[in-house]
């Protein structure tokens, strides 16, 4: 392995660990603020007490997003030097805006809602978990703003001089058709994984028989949001697919593994390839459904990836173009699943709580319990597809990642900082999952000792 | 004032912002298994940084992403350059970061103990090497043509760096032992006054030795007034601190932070990243920086939101602002 390859590694474990609690953060904050809301507005102590034992567990994944987050805001300048030096005018420019936009927000905000329970008044205290809610989506704002811009780089110049991109329309990289469909995309996922997170832990306690009441509520909360935001994924993924055939013609042609240009294109449900991904040796299609996904037309012509290929090489010269098939083909169909799984889940669980009703049945509590994995296997996949599908380019058209990693650190500095972060991430994903457990099964809080132990010359219990 | 003079001013403001405000807590972090007697005692002291220490941690990151818009030479360079030690403030910061909030999920002495050993390292390891890597900047490092560092680990080990990490390990303990004074009641509360005093002889000699050394190495006629202001306030804040004036004492600290940092960047303007091994190669303000736009976008940016954020930070220390006392946390 060169330090490309270990920096790839790196950089893919680090953000794909780092984005198991980012979108369970941006959802579980809405979501918090929302029982809030709803206690603030009814008065009923059992949304209160919602509030309590969800935003512990919010908390406590929250802690995880910050201190993994922080490694992603230096390993551009650590690994990617060139890609840094060579993007910085533009990448770095929402970079800094969700810092101080997002960052200071969030992470201000939820220090006043943690140490604020009893010094605030109520309203007040109301609005700072909204502004805390705001500042995490505000910063999924900014990244994806910044990672469109390598998808389809838009508002800017190659300044001759220098060879170096430079800025030239802000309003171009902040309004990037491409960041317009990937944000609600985003968003809408993150809802499903905070909805899948109630579903299953409300499954847990509704499954002993332990306050029915709440945890009712709290899994009809979490199957509405799961298939609400279910169909706008679904739908924003539509739209996205759309886009990436125009903008990435050979990351939608990987997606299928369609090797040559076709019209009507099908939709390849099970395809195996030989191992090099350049030819197709069997594979099951459901006719006209990829030029439809594509382009909307049952009928539309989706180019292949031998025809891009050649397409490419004449456009930038000799190389090759073609993403890696297997990982691109199989991570694009893992998302659809899980995410298809998830919403399947949640309608059956809105059916099975229709109208008062508590499910009965073990078998759906233990599959709610199994589903909270799925959105965020769903995620995972998607982000995997779409930067693996972007490759050989960090940003589409314009600078290869071979070109992109520091060109002044060696293996052994990257193996050390590899293994140092997979070891560190690995112990603490152990101790994160215990601890939140044992959160789940102590269940929510009881409010009356809580009220005689608060005092107000204490913020609070919390450390 | 030209947009590159704004940026550096700025991005020298975020990291006093850093430094006054994480000084602190990195020093109740130290402090932690020294002057925390039993768990009441360290809870108190975790909670009177607990509503703040992740919003001073955020000027890191926001000076992280500004000098990555508005320097991206300086940005590549230093952290690619500076990859190791880097990485160990990260990983540092990670495990202080989820210590503070894994701490208290467990009643159990033995994980509390580890998590406060945790706190301690995590918040040592990143006080000594921001000054370790601030004293190499301002000295200069190896770096060739193409603007990468060509040195190793070992080159910024040197004894003029290390004596830097000492200086921000000093202070910002004595900054933490002050703000322990002015923020907790009782016993703990002399306890962290008694701490000042006793270390403030150490710290006051390692940091004049420190700057003294920078004014005549690396220094201009103007940092004469600010290396002797610094000095000025470190020693005010000693004073106050003897006479019990703890509010004054925590001003004098902080005050020193901003001097000495501020002396760094003035030590170092024009070059953001001089180089040791020929002043052509050296990062400047004009030849690390962004285009004008980009330059001129932030500044917008900057302008706008800046004062906004300074605003709700300053009323979260309004709000938190009474001491914490042991009688009602015992409970």
């Amino acid at each position: 392995m060169d330090v490309l390859d270990l920096s790839r590694w790196q950089f893919g474990i680090t953000t794909v660990y780092h984005f198991i609690f980012v979108p369970l953060t941006i959802g579980m904050a809405l979501l918090v603020a929302s029982m809030q809301t709803a206690w603030h507005i009814s008065g009923n102590e059992t949304y209160l007490r919602m509030t309590k034992f969800f935003g512990k567990l919010f908390l406590i994944n929250f802690a995880m997003g910050v201190v993994t987050g922080i490694v992603q805001e230096f390993q551009f300048g650590m690994n990617w030097s060139d890609y840094s030096r060579f993007v910085g005018d533009i990448f770095g420019a929402p970079l800094a805006m969700e810092g101080l936009l997002a960052f200071f927000l969030e992470s201000t905000f939820l220090g006043l809602w943690i140490f604020g329970w009893n010094r605030l008044p109520p309203r007040l205290h109301l609005a700072t978990i909204w502004l805390a809610a705001v500042g995490t989506t505000l910063s999924a704002y900014f990244i994806l703003a910044a990672n469109s811009w390598m998808q389809h780089p838009v508002g800017y110049r190659i300044n001759p001089e220098t060879n170096r991109a430079e800025l030239t329309d802000i309003w171009a990289v902040l309004t990037n058709s491409t960041t317009l469909v990937t944000f609600p995309h985003v968003l809408f996922g993150a809802f499903i994984t905070a909805a899948g997170f109630l579903i299953g832990v409300s499954a847990w306690h509704l499954a002993r028989g332990r306050e029915v009441p709440l945890f009712r509520k709290a899994m009809r909360i979490g199957l509405a949001v799961s298939l609400a935001s279910g169909i706008a994924v679904a739908a924003t993924g539509d739209l996205q697919a759309r886009l990436m055939t125009e903008q990435q013609p050979m990351k939608m042609a990987a997606a299928e593994a369609l090797y040559e240009t076709s019209a009507p294109a099908s939709f390849s449900l099970f395809t195996l390839g030989t191992p090099d991904g350049s030819e197709e040796l069997w594979s099951l299609r459901v006719p006209n459904v990829l030029s439809f996904m594509a382009t909307g037309d049952l009928n539309g012509s989706v180019e292949g990836i031998n025809d891009l290929q050649k397409e490419y090489v004449a456009k930038y010269g000799p190389g090759d173009y073609r993403p890696s098939i297997p990982v691109t083909y199989w991570t694009f169909r893992l998302m659809i699943g899980f995410g298809a799984l998830a919403s399947l889940l949640a309608l059956v669980g809105l059916w099975l709580t229709r109208k008062g009703r508590t499910p009965g049945s073990r078998w759906f509590y233990r599959a709610a319990l199994a589903a909270m994995a799925l959105p965020f296997l769903a995620n995972a996949a998607g982000w995997i597809f779409t930067e693996m599908g972007r490759q050989p380019w960090s940003v589409y058209g314009v600078l290869r990642t071979a070109a992109s990693v520091s060109p002044g650190v060696n293996v052994p500095t990257v193996a050390i900082s590899l293994a140092a972060f997979t070891i560190v991430y690995a112990v603490l994903a152990v101790i994160t999952a215990i601890i939140m457990a044992r959160h789940v099964k102590a269940g929510p809080p009881d409010l009356t000792a809580q009220k005689e132990a608060a005092d107000p010359t204490i913020p609070a219990l919390t450390y | 004032m030209e947009l590159t003079t704004v940026w550096f001013v700025l991005i020298g403001v975020l990291w006093i912002g850093y430094f006054v405000l994480e000084g602190f807590d990195f020093g109740v972090g130290v402090l932690l298994p020294i002057l925390g007697r039993d768990n009441v005692d360290r809870r108190i002291m975790i909670n009177a940084i607990g509503p703040v220490w992740d919003g001073n941690e955020v000027w890191l990151l926001v000076a992280g992403g500004a000098t990555f818009a508005a320097f991206p030479e300086w940005y590549a360079t230093l952290f690619s350059g500076f990859y190791l030690p880097l990485l160990l403030i990260l990983l540092a910061l990670i495990i202080r970061g989820v210590a503070f909030e894994f701490r208290g999920k467990h009643d159990s002495d033995r994980w509390r103990r580890g998590w406060d050993r945790a706190i301690f390292w995590g918040s040592l390891l990143p006080a000594f090497l921001w000054g370790v890597a601030f004293a190499n900047i301002v000295a200069g490092v190896p770096i060739n043509a193409q603007h990468i560092y060509t040195g190793n680990l070992f080159t910024l080990l040197n004894p003029y760096a290390l004596l830097g990490g000492l200086v921000t390990l000093g202070l910002f303990l004595l900054h933490g032992a002050v703000f322990l004074s002015l923020k907790t009641g009782g016993d703990l509360r002399a306890r962290a006054r008694a701490l000042a005093l006793r270390t403030s002889p150490a710290v006051v000699a390692v940091a004049a030795a420190f700057l003294v050394i920078t004014q005549i190495m690396h220094g201009k006629p103007l940092t004469w007034a600010t290396t002797a202001l610094a000095a000025g306030a470190l020693i005010g804040g000693v004073v106050a601190a003897v006479r019990g004036r703890e509010g004054w004492a925590f001003t004098g600290t902080a005050v020193t932070i901003v001097l000495a940092t501020a002396t760094l960047f003035l030590d170092l303007w024009p070059n953001v990243m001089p180089s040791s091994t020929s002043p052509l190669y050296s990062l400047t303000v004009t030849n690390a920086a962004s285009s004008p736009y980009t330059l001129t976008v932030m500044t917008w940016v900057a302008a706008i939101f800046t004062p906004v954020v300074l605003g709700y930070q300053a009323w979260t220390y309004w709000v938190f602002r009474k001491r914490l006392t042991r009688t009602p946390i015992a409970q």
